[in-house]
């Protein structure tokens, strides 16, 4: 699982049956001091996060579908949890 | 998943079994800031994509799950979402480091 803030929306109207009524949220991950951040991508939301929430995303398939519950889902990056708090060494 | 702009069709005459009738487009990946991300690829379309569309694009193994009636078939990209709205906030405007302690989001 990773560590990423929510840095926008995305608004699908024609999508596949798996990605109805849940959101689409693009997110960046968070890099360590003196890093570079990895490249941002889409995660499908299931914690109702918003805009400037730094979340945990499950980035496999396999567990995807676990969260979603639908064994055929075409997803990869779900969303599973908001950070409250964080701490680093 | 990845954002992903339609660029054109292909056309293949001979297939492997069982991906007999998918559409093909090519694609080229993009990131937030649409943005080309490396070159041109070809994905399945099952939402009936057209060209220069913006899409939502699913890689690997779960591109394979995204055929409604095909089971199983080696495909690894695959358009899943028509992008009506994308609403991203610019670059800077959150901090994307950790800092060393602890730190509160909420």
């Amino acid at each position: 699982m990773i560590l990423a803030k929510v840095v926008g929306t995305v608004v699908t109207t024609i999508s596949h049956p798996a990605f109805k009524n849940r959101r689409l949220l693009v997110v960046q991950p968070l890099a360590l001091p003196g890093k570079d951040a990895d490249a941002d991508f889409i995660a499908l939301d299931n914690t109702q996060a918003g805009i400037g929430d730094t979340v945990l995303i499950n980035r496999e398939g396999g567990g995807a579908r676990q969260v979603l519950n639908n064994p055929d889902a075409p997803v990869i990056s779900v969303i599973v949890g908001i950070v409250d708090s964080l701490y680093l060494e | 998943m990845l954002l992903g702009r339609v660029k054109g069709t292909a056309v293949c005459s001979f297939k492997y079994t069982g991906t007999e009738g998918l559409k093909l487009l090519v694609v080229q990946p993009l990131d937030k800031n649409l943005q080309p991300v490396g070159g041109l690829q070809v994905a399945v379309d099952v939402v009936q994509a057209g060209p220069e569309d913006l899409c939502v694009m699913v890689r690997s193994r779960e591109a394979a799950l995204a055929m409604p009636d095909i089971q199983f078939v080696p495909v690894d990209l695959a358009l899943v979402g028509i992008v009506d709205e994308l609403n991203i906030r610019p670059d800077g405007e959150f901090d994307m480091q950790m800092r060393p302690g602890w730190v509160s989001y909420t």
